[in-house]
């Protein structure tokens, strides 16, 4: 009796479940991969965070579809996928400063980030670019099927973890969406992204492994962004900062936004995928109101550092969180 | 005991606990990493413990550095001698296309491979920490004899399963990555596995790691 119920309900269930509303991925982008806030105490494990680099903008993509603001999204870095869109009527959110087209039926149109909007059967999103930027945001109004592990969605190719068996987007696979949202209302906020090239910085723990010229070129020297950028990690090219200690140091752990210097003078800066262990000097660590800012600096991109005290970037973080909040608010 | 607390940047403590890098100094650092880890303090996002060092990164929209400071300073930690140390022997494969750098070692450590496999296998070792990438151990103390530098010029990529050593470590490669110690053989165990969430690696903070030579023959047949 009882497996007749369970049959039963597993019958009902499938067919619930099913998905009759999918994505086609036709270009999969340079790097595009699902992420969400992340995974909290693996650390000690050797996985790090991971999580949307620009977290403003991924909150706000999905505020903007009506989903839970944390809610799993599509991260892509440069160049985005191109998506077509099988199923009933679905609302999507681009946010970032990107360049994209929606293609309807008789009819393309150039896409508007931080508004939503209604797809049809049939139509087309296509990610042409991030404008002297690296990532950006598409939220999808509703549920999409996805694996969770350490109760987080984000993909980490490097240990392979996460969504989409821990790889990338690739060409031609599918996005199921399992449940659609009731309200497809689009919804638009008023924000541009603004880009900074001062970086604000706490000393780290070996600052006086450095020279006072070392010192002063890595505060006062502007820096280029290298090619050599991605989720794990952002090198930098410029005048070289002088150790006068060592330029090893026993190894020990890392946290996002720590700027090491290896032996040879060139910073790198640890981003959200970062090896949990490093055995560099730490010069200094990016404050927490400047991360989102600082991922979207692209390669060739100027950037500079300025010292700041840590009660200063406690207020600073504060104002930041505050003003992504009032974002958020504005989007009913 | 913990020397020293700064800060690491505005979301993160940064705790000393002293200069040395032995297994009593890493024992203290275990213990106070599983007495917070017992703790459940909701602001704290992750625990890194390492040789020498704690560093406690916290949710700056939950607490700040003055307030998780006070609470690690007044927190009990156990001092007893509680920790469990797993025993674990780890079958390594020596092959010549696995010891990518036995002739490198040899040359270094002015040793025949035969004395430096023998040294290696007679060692019991000790897990100081895990981690850079995912599962890694950071296993030690080899003896004065057979401690080498890194290569000069690091691999672009290390083999997955890698069994290396630099300086007083020993190490596995659990993922194909980067890097520069120098590769005695290959173990087909399984050190990193992903599906087992509440206990990912094989090899924790505080166990004693064995190796186990075997043929290549075993190697090829071995099932986990």
């Amino acid at each position: 009796m009882i497996l007749y119920f369970l049959k039963k309900y597993q019958k009902f269930n499938t067919k619930v479940t099913v998905s009759k509303n999918y994505f086609k991925v036709i270009r999969a982008g340079i790097n595009t991969t699902f992420q969400d806030e992340g995974r909290k105490n693996l650390y000690h494990v050797g996985i790090p965070f991971s999580g949307a680099m620009d977290k403003r903008n991924y909150l706000l993509s999905n505020k903007l579809v009506g989903n839970k603001i944390n809610s799993p999204a599509l991260e892509f870095a440069y160049q985005g996928p191109l998506l077509k869109y099988f199923g009933n009527k679905i609302n999507i959110a681009i946010t970032g400063d990107i360049n994209f087209k929606i293609k309807k039926k008789d009819i393309t149109i150039d896409g508007n980030c931080y508004q939503s909007l209604n797809l049809d059967n049939g139509d087309e999103v296509d990610i042409l670019s991030t404008n002297k930027s690296v990532y950006g945001y598409l939220a999808i109004g509703g549920q999409i099927d996805l694996k969770y592990q350490w109760s987080s969605c984000s993909t980490n190719t490097k240990a392979i973890i996460g969504a989409n068996d821990g790889k990338k987007f690739e060409n031609e696979q599918v996005i199921n969406i399992s449940k659609l949202n009731n309200h497809s209302v689009e919804k638009k906020l008023n924000y541009i992204n603004t880009k900074i090239e001062n970086i604000r910085i706490i000393k780290g723990t070996n600052f006086d492994y450095f020279s006072d010229k070392g010192k002063k070129t890595f505060l006062k020297k502007e820096f280029i962004v290298s090619k050599l950028t991605d989720r794990m990690g952002m090198r930098l090219e410029g005048p070289k900062i002088e150790n006068i200690i060592d330029t090893n140091i026993k190894s020990e752990g890392l946290i996002k936004g720590i700027i090491q210097v290896p032996a040879d003078g060139n910073p790198i800066v640890m981003l959200s995928d970062h090896g949990t262990i490093g055995g560099y000097p730490k010069i200094g660590v990016v404050i927490s109101a400047d991360y989102d800012k600082l991922v979207q600096l692209s390669p060739g991109s100027k950037i500079k550092f300025k010292q700041v005290d840590l009660s200063s970037a406690e207020n600073l973080f504060k104002l930041y969180d505050l003003e992504t909040q009032n974002l958020i608010s504005q989007i009913e | 005991m913990i020397k020293n607390i700064l800060n690491l940047g505005d979301a993160a403590l940064y705790c000393d606990f002293g200069k040395e890098v032995n297994r009593e100094t890493n024992t203290q650092v275990i213990r106070y990493f599983k007495s917070i880890q017992k703790e459940n303090i909701v602001s704290i996002n992750n625990l890194s413990p390492s040789y020498n060092k704690l560093i406690i990164s916290f949710d700056l929209k939950k607490t700040n550095f003055k307030d998780l400071k006070k609470l690690i300073e007044n927190l009990n930690i156990t001092n007893e001698d509680d920790l469990e140390n797993k025993k674990i022997e780890i079958p390594v494969c020596c092959d010549e296309n696995f010891a990518l750098d036995i002739v490198r070692l040899e040359k270094k450590l002015n040793l025949k491979r035969e004395k430096i496999y023998e040294n290696f296998f007679d060692k019991e070792f000790f897990c100081y920490m895990t981690g850079f990438i995912a599962g890694m151990p950071f296993l030690g103390d080899l003896s004065e004899n057979m401690r080498a530098k890194r290569l000069e010029t690091p691999r672009i990529k290390v083999p997955k399963g890698s069994v290396a050593l630099t300086e007083q470590f020993a190490n596995i490669y659990t993922f194909e990555s980067p890097g520069g110690w120098n590769v005695i053989g290959n173990s087909p165990l399984r050190i990193f596995d992903s599906s087992k969430e509440e206990s990912p690696n094989l090899i924790n903070p505080g166990d004693i790691v064995f190796f186990k030579e075997i043929s290549k023959i075993q190697y090829e047949s071995y099932s986990e």
